[in-house]
């Protein structure tokens, strides 16, 4: 038996779970703790894919920072236990069966390739998912995009800080 | 080894849950929590793809997404924010002063 299948099986079921915790929950607490084991799950999948880098920022600003937001907003706003009615049945029944129909589709369509991940060679293997080699891709191609992000986030701060604000 | 259509399934999967959360969840919050899966299920794809080519492409593209969905997290957390400030509710079947 093949122990990174036997990992991959046990991180995707949790996963799977988790996620369907996080849409079936009444509590949005319960939907946000959910979803911090999902994160938790999906950077174990990550590290399979030899992504250890992205597994840590992950974990670091996804199940960090950003789930600390959301429960701090769950928190500010005190929903409480408000009468909460759900969408018509209807509407839940189209679109269950538009995201089936849309799995239908993908499962489908990815059934019919066969990937393999790559053999990677000695030097491939060292650097393959690194710090190094992302920073390198990062500060040398891929630079104004990364000083375009950084512009990015602080728009995103101001207009935070401007829309959240009752007053100024 | 583990194939990689196995991840890819699994991204599909993820996103369609995403995706069946945005359609019937009402409360705005849980809605944002769907489309961050759905985000994140896209992060898997690329992963999946940048190992299936042995290429640190997916990885670099892969941070950029995390970077923009903290920017889009602030921002539409804030905009929940103001919502409830003014209207006193999150659900979103409630808030509809631009439907018609």
């Amino acid at each position: 038996m093949n122990i990174e299948l036997v990992l991959f099986g046990v991180f995707a079921v949790m996963t799977l779970l988790s996620a369907g915790l996080v849409i079936t929950a009444r509590s949005p607490i319960n939907s946000a703790m959910a979803l911090v084991s999902t994160f938790f799950f999906l950077a174990g999948i990550y590290v399979l894919l030899w992504a250890h880098t992205v597994a840590v920022i992950q974990v670091l600003v996804y199940a960090g920072a950003i789930m600390v937001l959301f429960l701090f907003v769950i928190m500010l706003l005190n929903l409480g236990d408000a009468p909460h009615r759900g969408k018509p049945t209807v509407t839940r029944l189209l679109g269950g069966a538009s995201a089936a129909g849309l799995l239908a589709v993908l499962a489908v369509t990815l059934g019919r390739m066969d990937a393999q991940p790559a053999r990677l060679d000695a030097q491939g293997q060292a650097t393959f998912g690194t710090l190094a080699a992302i920073g390198q891709s990062i500060f040398t191609t891929w630079l104004l995009p990364f000083e375009a992000v950084s512009l990015l986030l602080l728009v995103a701060m101001v207009g935070a800080v401007v829309v959240a604000k009752s007053r100024i | 080894m583990v194939p990689i259509t196995y991840y890819l399934l699994l991204a599909a999967a993820l996103f369609c849950m995403g995706m069946f959360g945005v359609l019937v969840r009402t409360n705005a919050l849980v809605v944002f929590m769907c489309v961050e899966l759905m985000l994140n299920a896209v992060n898997l794809t690329f992963l999946a793809f940048a190992r299936m080519h042995g290429n640190g492409l997916g990885h670099v593209s892969a941070f950029f997404v995390i970077a923009v969905a903290a920017a889009e997290a602030a921002i539409g957390l804030a905009i929940v924010i103001a919502v409830f400030r003014s209207r006193g509710t999150v659900n979103v079947d409630d808030i509809r002063t631009m439907k018609h």
